[in-house]
């Protein structure tokens, strides 16, 4: 069985990307490799200048969910930058950005975190995901 | 018990007290024990499926008053 998990995170509000960082942290801690593909506004979230800015939530949050969100931010949740620069720090986590969302969106490599490794086509991330399982958030 | 190291995941919720334990296995020799405190109730399930999944023994796990105790060995 392979066991990499391999996640395109194309969602770029703050709950979806708590909840990509969740699963690859969860996978790290497991000793699973994990290969997380940034497009579109997965990847703008990752923008150096804004990355811990707010990213809103996704339109069902409504009110009373980003009432619950704030309050768990202040309860001990961590952000999700943090969570995955842990789970990079102990496992083997590889972040890609998508080199046509780079395009799309007019991001150069310097524009972005340095928690993203590189870039890649989606030939390549195929390639890497194996037989592994794909997550697409 | 010898406790070499102990973890206060309290407070904490999924995935952080799988991660603090993840960090504080690593600094561990085989053989040597961590216990982690949280009170996260999905650590429950967690611990052992992180036990089962690493290969470090879950030596000890019982809970009082919300608080959620595992000790584990290091493989």
């Amino acid at each position: 069985m392979d066991e990499t998990i391999s996640i395109v995170l194309f969602s770029g509000t703050d709950d979806k990307l708590t909840a990509a960082a969740t699963l690859v942290a969860g996978a790290a801690a497991l000793g699973r490799p994990v290969k997380i593909f940034l497009q579109y506004w997965g990847l703008d979230a990752f923008r150096a200048d804004r990355v811990t800015a707010d990213h809103g939530l996704a339109p069902e949050a409504g009110e009373a969910g980003r009432a619950a969100v704030d309050a768990a931010g202040k309860a001990g949740q961590a952000h999700w930058l943090e969570t995955l620069r842990m789970a990079k720090e102990l496992g083997d986590v590889d972040i890609q950005a998508c080199s046509a969302s780079m395009d799309i969106l007019k991001i150069k490599h310097a524009d972005l975190d340095p928690i993203v490794d590189g870039i890649a086509g989606v030939a390549a991330f195929y390639i890497n995901a194996g037989e592994g399982q794909i997550i697409f958030i | 018990m010898d406790i070499k190291l102990k973890v206060d995941a309290s407070g904490l919720s999924c995935p952080l007290p799988i991660l603090k334990a993840t960090q504080g296995i690593k600094t561990l020799q085989p053989g040597e024990l961590m216990e982690v405190v949280a009170t996260d109730p999905g650590s429950v399930k967690d611990f052992v499926a992180w036990a089962a999944s690493t290969g470090n023994a879950l030596v000890e796990q019982d809970s009082a008053n919300g608080k959620f105790r595992f000790v584990v060995r290091h493989k």
